[in-house]
């Protein structure tokens, strides 16, 4: 399914956040995410599902003011 | 004075952003001896694990911004998203109002404030000096304020001082940090004897020529701002009052 992720359009074949992100290559990094603008826990990502055209965004510290 | 139950050791409050290199930003720190680092979060592109693991070096506390949210709803969610990445309940919470002057949206600001403060938050609005809106904050559970002393990155100072004086004499016992605006050590020394309980700036470090020594001089007015608010000044007055004592004086 094509998902848009961080603003970007990819096909992924997880059907869950968590399989997504590992899918994409973050299983190891330190991120946050959200779904279609609604923040979802990393104990909330594995029973979180994905359907065509979902909005991921992940997120990761950066600097700032 | 406690922010949230935490006494903190320098009242210079130091963003992460816009400094030529981590090294120089670790180095303004150090000699700053700042207490709180600003941070954010922002979509991953393999920078964050090598920044977050410099912030974790400094030793010091982490306050999460939701800089650049122009609404309620993307702030509490930036905000629950920085918890989670954090582990802090402390949000400095931005809702930017007019992308020129980078001012508050005070309707979001405090729509949300009221959200996070319920979510347990330990919430630092970033407000401007009314009043009005302060004392909502405070009904809503927000704990300190942060009133801007100019736009963001403007180097402008305490635009509106009085204003800002007002808001310190109507609030005496909340803490309060001028956040925003600051453009010289001098602004920030000046924001400590009118009374304000920290200073938070950004640009005026990382923008100087040399960052390490104006986060220095930042440090050093800061401390000596505070300690002349702490020892009574004197008021001024319009004419002048010799220093010298008139009486012994030779009838020459």
């Amino acid at each position: 399914m094509r998902i848009e992720v961080n603003g970007e359009p990819r096909d992924v074949a997880s059907a869950t956040l968590a399989a997504a992100i590992k899918e994409l290559g973050w299983a190891e990094a330190r991120i946050v995410t959200a779904v279609n603008g609604d923040f979802v826990p990393l104990s909330a990502r594995a029973t979180q599902p994905l359907q065509d055209g979902d909005r991921i965004e992940v997120l990761t510290p950066m600097q700032g003011g | 004075m406690l922010f949230y139950g935490t006494e903190l050791s320098s009242r210079l409050m130091l963003g992460t952003a816009q400094y030529p290199s981590p090294a120089i930003m670790e180095d303004a720190f150090r000699r700053s001896g700042a207490s709180v680092a600003t941070v954010s979060l922002r979509r991953e592109g393999g920078r964050g694990q090598g920044f977050w693991d410099i912030i974790s070096g400094l030793g010091v506390h982490v306050l999460p911004n939701t800089a650049g949210c122009h609404s309620a709803k993307e702030a509490v969610t930036t905000a629950r998203m920085a918890r989670e990445m954090f582990e802090t309940n402390w949000i400095k919470l931005e809702v930017i109002g007019h992308s020129d002057t980078l001012q508050p949206d005070p309707f979001g600001l405090l729509d949300a404030a009221e959200t996070l403060s319920a979510e347990r938050f330990e919430v630092f609005p970033y407000t401007t000096e009314d009043q009005v809106l302060a004392q909502r904050l405070l009904d809503a559970g927000c704990k300190v304020l942060m009133p801007w002393g100019a736009p963001i990155g403007s180097g402008l100072g305490l635009n509106n001082r009085h204003g800002l004086r007002m808001l310190r004499a109507a609030f005496p016992d909340v803490p309060m940090v001028i956040d925003a605006g600051i453009g010289m050590p001098s602004h920030a020394a000046e924001a400590m004897e009118m009374g304000f309980d920290a200073v938070l700036l950004n640009t005026a470090v990382a923008q100087a020529g040399d960052p390490a020594a104006m986060a220095q001089a930042f440090g050093q007015a800061i401390e000596a701002g505070r300690m002349a608010r702490g020892a009574d000044p004197m008021a001024p007055r319009d004419m002048a009052v010799p220093s010298t004592p008139v009486i012994g004086k030779a009838w020459l």
